[in-house]
């Protein structure tokens, strides 16, 4: 499963463009890899075979009429399936959208298909993005290619593992608490939030406006940020999208850490952390200094209350965003007398059980006497978090952690309890919060042999800086 | 402190996010949701009245873009995905009382 250099989305994009490989012999040979290992692993809702050898062709008929190619020409992608694709199911996973067709494309789909790539197929999620395990989909889990009894990761399960198991050099998913990093660290695979506001949220479906961010998933650091670089940059769909262009990332990918500031944060190295992760931890922490940097501790008090925050805020903007879903427009419909019984039947049909959780405890937080005492006190610990982090930033460049507290478990072990599943994020939680980037890049195994990965945290708009840390994690491996 | 959640709050919230919920699932999800808020408690224990509330990492304030026309979204590819339409609308039942 680990990439060899003819596989990445650099090599085949450059092997397409020099007409050394076509367009279409790419993408039949992905398409083969999923025919052979996708009903094991279920990392797809949709494989858009047709519809990617129609893609492949048109490159390839592009290159034949002397047309300059873009920079994914050829590359086969995953698309998480809640990001818009015109005419193409986008279900979120979720029995209420169940054979919806978008009437547009996201800006992401859009720039993709600008720059060559070729998407192959919408993957599996815990329902609307909620969820640590893929678990929580309305249409079954995604199986974890490294060991099939173990979850993905979640919510963006089927991107990492697609991009594990070789379906597909590069996938996007969605990050709204770790919901790229986690996976990504479950299944050995590199996987990027971007800065909030960085990469256009245009039909990204909604969860938590204020917390989302859509981000690569590749087997590479330079893989990533070729995939970032394309997806990058101001959007006037999005009113949150920060009014700048695409940073250059490859180019500084090689620079070195030589003279970096690393801090390996305190509170997220401790209690909650299996002490086979903490290990890796340190050895990348060892691996940096080697290479250069100079690493220290670092404090953050603040993101011991990350959790707490996260799951007041995020279920309270789930609350006000799921409320679209009421059978008048589209989606699931469950038919009443009138339109209010309608729409209490159609919500009650249409969502999962994590997803009312959700609904309900956002709907708790914002209601009349507990609005202050929740969702204000919790926006109130946001800003602590974005100083804490604004302090430590001051003496370090940036920060390591884990990604997750343990590697890929089994499935069931942490359906029961839902807190026992939200304890998965605490160490991701924090870069939603305070809108900063963070990666997670695979950093050697577990003592059950799977693989852990290590998060390289960043100020905002500095991805460069993170993933030149990131890449010389990889080099070190 | 606030009373941790009780079986009425929850079938109140679920009521007002147009939820239906079986007894079982009333005293399942009252628990689950007990929980959560249990450990809400630390941050609800915080005194942070002097700190300023963040809705959004980077605040930006009056986006706007030109006021040029435009294509909006396909009108019929619109309707084309919705449970039920007429004249060009949105249909749905009586908002009203019950169906004649």
């Amino acid at each position: 499963m680990s990439p060899t250099s003819a596989s990445t989305a650099t090599a085949i994009a450059e092997a397409v463009r020099s007409g050394e490989r076509s367009a279409r012999e790419v993408v039949d040979e992905h398409l083969a890899a999923i025919e052979a290992r996708e009903p094991e692993l279920h990392a797809f809702n949709l494989v858009m075979a047709d519809e990617a050898r129609a893609s492949a062709d048109a490159i390839d008929r592009a290159r034949a009429a002397g047309e300059q190619l873009g920079p994914l020409a050829g590359v086969p992608i995953a698309l998480k399936d809640n990001l818009c694709t015109r005419g193409i199911p986008t279900t979120c996973s979720s029995r209420i959208l169940e054979g919806w067709r978008p009437p547009y494309d996201a800006t992401v789909v859009q720039r993709l298909a600008a720059a060559g790539a070729v998407a192959v197929g919408k993957t599996n999620l815990d329902e609307f993005a909620m969820g640590s395990s893929t678990e929580n989909s309305a249409f079954g889990p995604t199986r974890n290619p490294h060991d099939t009894s173990r979850v993905p990761g979640g919510s963006s399960g089927g991107s990492a593992a697609a991009v594990a198991a070789g379906f597909a050099p590069l996938s996007l998913g969605s990050d709204t608490g770790g919901s790229i990093r986690q996976p990504a660290a479950l299944c050995g695979v590199v996987g990027v939030k971007p800065t909030y506001g960085s990469v256009s949220r245009y039909g990204l479906v909604a969860f938590a406006s204020s917390l989302d961010q859509i981000g690569p998933f590749a087997t590479t650091v330079d893989d990533a940020a070729l995939l970032l670089e394309v997806i990058a940059g101001h959007d006037p769909l999005d009113s949150t999208s920060i009014p700048q262009p695409a940073p250059s990332l490859r180019s500084e990918l090689g620079r070195g850490v030589e003279g970096l500031r690393v801090g390996v944060i305190r509170e997220l190295t401790g209690e909650g952390i299996a002490p086979d992760v903490a290990r890796r931890v340190t050895a990348a922490a060892d691996a940096l200094a080697v290479a250069g940097a100079k690493v220290d501790e670092a404090s953050v008090p603040a993101v011991a209350y990350g959790l707490s925050a996260y799951y007041l805020i995020a279920p309270a903007e789930a609350s006000s965003n799921l409320a679209r879903y009421d059978g008048v427009r589209y989606g699931l419909r469950v038919d009443a007398s009138n339109s209010p019984e309608m729409m209490v039947a159609s919500r009650t049909a249409g969502f999962g059980d994590e997803v009312k959780r959700r609904i309900m405890l956002g709907t708790y937080a914002l209601s009349a006497g507990y609005y202050d005492a929740y969702y204000g006190k919790a926006q109130r610990v946001r800003t602590l978090i974005i100083r804490d982090f604004a302090a430590a930033y001051e003496d370090f460049d940036v920060l390591l952690s884990p990604t997750s507290p343990t590697t890929a478990f089994a499935f069931g072990d942490k359906t029961a309890d839902p807190l026992t599943m939200y304890l998965n994020d605490i160490c991701t939680i924090p870069s939603n919060l305070s809108g900063d980037p963070a990666v997670s890049v695979p950093y050697g195994v577990g003592d059950d042999g799977l693989p852990v990965g290590v998060q390289v945290l960043a100020p905002a708009m500095q991805e460069a800086t993170m993933l030149r840390v990131a890449a010389a994690l990889e080099a070190s491996r | 402190m606030s009373d941790p959640i009780s079986r009425d709050d929850v079938a109140h919230v679920a009521d007002l996010a147009r939820l239906r919920l079986t007894d079982d699932e009333l005293d399942h999800f009252t628990e689950q949701l007990a929980a959560v808020l249990e450990h809400a408690r630390d941050v609800e224990a915080l005194d942070v009245a002097d700190v300023a509330p963040t809705a959004h990492p980077f605040e930006l304030s009056n986006i706007t873009r030109p006021d040029e026309v435009r294509p909006s979204l396909d009108r019929d590819e619109v309707l084309g995905q919705a449970p039920s339409t007429e004249a060009g609308q949105f249909r749905v039942p009586p908002v009203l009382g019950e169906a004649p």
